[in-house]
């Protein structure tokens, strides 16, 4: 049987549900002889490969490079993975959107700053002026909330999925697990 | 070529390192490399975003900056709370986010040091792009990985016996923790002491092995005079958890000594770059950009005067060796990262044995009691500073945050401009002279999730750029 090709990718978000994908320890060997890891933020590779079985992504779609990534991820990926409560609800980084991108740049970068005050707009990506949950950008596949959902949950829907089977997560995790 | 227009190698993103960023070198007409830019390209807006949110939820709220370091987060953030309560903590509630901090400190450096750099370290710069992982390294040396692995997981278990769970535990409160360690958990923490030590140990003889192959780099990774900043205790020990703030120069003659962190307006100032969403610290009193400092694990044993474990003691002599001033490499840091494994583990086995660990007292209630709060320690990769203030009732009024990646804005960008003059010239680009421009970033271990992230379906593209970034020409290149 061939390796399934495996992305885990990191939008806007704290990388927590990536160490807790690292957290698996040991079973990150075992993985490893199913699943090739072929784009993550923990190999080199630096183009999204054209097909991947499954992505696991992690952090809400806050900036138009994010809306451009999760775009083209959907487009070359059978089995898009809501991985994690950012991704699933949007949960912390939304918290800007109640108070708007200027207000939260300006506390950054004109109120907080001892020198050159002013909004970074060269080269970085544009802020979204409102942070979305990656199922209202495109289709999601898999939902696992958690805050990190843990190594366990990790390594059960990757199992399952590896299986050919539709993880049922029940009582595994939970919103802020 | 149009006018003003220059020729630019984007490397993007930048990986293996935590966080998302891409770098620009901007070419001259020989194609030699004329400037660099670490661009960070993630901004939450934490600072604000707080803002109306009673002060106790702080600790688990800013814990979500980072899931790399989320216990130095808790620990900054119940600090500043400490500050806003105008308590001082049960010893036993100090000692055990003491213990809680070390842990931490040993699986983020391991995860640094094994699982991001250790390709690097053992298959070389110009290893293929497609093997240098973990998952390389388990092939060629399945015992370094394994130790890696298994290191990383000694720290995280220790925060999941204290805290409840590995990542984001909410464990570390305003007024002390939550609940006190129990007589099982503090016996099943130190039977794990002896196998983290002999890892630590056989890895820096390892690393000691092998640093000879690494004489261009050592000589060329942001090797240059800048200024380092760190807490010590009174006596001028390595601490992570509490002291005053020590700068030292580059010659190692101390600067300024005993700094409260609390103070910290009055000597560090923050510069905006329009190019990234990391801002660049600076030491006031020598000015922008003279006052360029560094911090986190290099930085650190070059203010200490000992780490104070019998260990990690000999370690330090022996890194002091190196050069006879404060150490300047910037490869440099993968050396004191390791030391610093072997002090915590040395100095987390010391404080679990003593019999106070286990005191049911670990939290001290009050009211608010002060509108202003600053709370400091150090973060795997540097001084961390959490400050806020609140209104009458509890709530967060505003928010500033100098987060130890951000002390090192300026120092990696010196960095990248000198190892990229230094590897990369005109014509081809190889894979191995642009690893090593992110190679010089992993040393520094940035925790870009932690100061504010990239993307790029273009690995090795050349750019002609206009000065303000617009891309007006692109061509690909590749050997």
């Amino acid at each position: 049987m061939s390796k399934i090709r495996l992305a885990t990718v990191w939008l806007d978000g704290c990388s927590g549900c990536h160490m807790s994908f690292l957290d698996m320890d040991e079973a990150l060997i075992t993985l490893s002889e199913k699943a090739n890891l072929v784009y993550s933020p923990l190999v080199d590779a630096k183009v999204y490969p054209d097909s991947v079985d499954v992505a696991l992504v992690e952090g809400a779609v806050a900036t138009e490079q994010d809306l451009h990534k999760i775009q083209l991820i959907r487009k070359h990926t059978k089995t898009l993975v809501s991985l994690g409560d950012c991704a699933v609800t949007a949960n912390v980084p939304s918290m800007r959107n109640p108070f708007g991108v200027k207000a939260v740049c300006d506390r950054a970068y004109r109120e907080n700053v001892t020198l050159d005050a002013g909004i970074p707009d060269q080269v970085v990506p544009k802020l979204l002026e409102r942070v979305r949950p990656i199922h209202e950008v495109v289709p999601v596949d898999v939902f696992v909330p958690g805050c990190p959902p843990s190594a366990d949950t990790i390594h059960f829907v990757l199992s399952e999925l590896l299986e050919g089977r539709q993880p049922d997560l029940g009582s595994k995790t939970r919103f802020g697990a | 070529m149009p006018e003003n227009a220059s020729k630019t190698i984007v490397i993007d993103p930048v990986t293996r390192i935590e966080g998302h960023a891409k770098i620009t070198l901007h070419l001259n007409d020989e194609g030699g490399v004329d400037d660099a830019h670490f661009h960070v390209t993630q901004f939450r807006g934490f600072e604000k975003f707080c803002e109306g949110r009673p002060f106790s939820e702080m600790p688990s709220l800013m814990a979500r900056i980072c899931g790399i370091c989320p216990v130095s987060h808790l620990i900054a953030s119940a600090k500043a709370c400490d500050a806003l309560l105008a308590v001082r903590i049960p010893p036993t509630a100090e000692k055990l986010r003491r213990v809680f901090g070390l842990a931490q400190v040993v699986q983020s450096h391991a995860l640094s040091f094994f699982h991001l750099s250790s390709p690097d370290l053992l298959l070389g710069m110009d290893a293929d792009p497609a093997k240098s992982n973990l998952f390389g390294v388990f092939e060629q040396k399945p015992e370094l990985a394994r130790d890696g692995i298994r290191l990383r997981q000694f720290g995280q278990q220790i925060i999941e016996r204290l805290g409840g769970k590995r990542i984001h535990p909410a464990w570390v409160v305003p007024g002390g923790v939550s609940e006190p360690l129990s007589e099982l958990d503090r016996d099943a923490i130190l039977a794990g002491v002896s196998e983290a030590l002999k890892i630590t140990e056989r890895t820096l003889e390892w690393f000691k092995s092998i640093t000879e192959n690494f004489r261009e780099e050592i000589a060329s990774f942001g090797t240059f005079a800048t200024l380092f900043l760190g807490i010590v205790k009174k006596d001028g020990g390595l601490t992570f958890y509490d002291g005053a703030i020590r700068i030292v120069s580059a010659a190692g003659d101390v600067v300024a000594n005993g700094l409260e962190p609390a103070d910290y307006q009055q000597y560090i100032g923050e510069k905006v770059e329009r190019w990234s969403y990391l801002k660049s610290p600076y030491y006031m009193p020598t000015g922008y950009p003279d006052g360029i400092y560094r911090v986190g694990p290099l930085a650190r044993l070059n203010v200490a005067d000992r780490c104070g474990t019998p260990r990690a003691d000999q370690e330090l002599a022996e890194f002091h060796e190196l050069q006879r001033t404060a150490v300047l490499s910037s490869f440099h840091y993968h050396h004191p990262r390791l030391i610093e494994m072997l002090y915590c583990v040395e100095r987390l086995e010391q404080l679990l044995n003593d019999p106070e660990i286990l005191s049911k007292h670990v939290r001290a209630i009050a009211r608010p009691n002060a509108p202003e709060g600053v709370g400091c320690c150090e973060a795997p990769r540097g001084t961390l500073i959490h400050h806020y203030k609140i209104d009458e009732q509890g709530l967060m009024r505003w928010a500033n945050l100098i987060i130890a990646t951000g002390h090192n804005s300026m120092a990696m960008n010196r960095s990248i401009l000198q190892v990229a003059k230094h590897f990369v010239r005109g014509g081809c680009m190889t894979t191995g002279m642009l690893n090593r421009v992110e190679a010089v970033i992993r040393a520094y271990d940035p925790c870009l999730s932690c100061t504010t992230h990239a993307w790029g379906e273009m690995p090795l593209v050349v750019q002609l750029l206009n000065p303000s970034g617009e891309i007006l020409d692109e061509v690909r290149r590749s050997c």
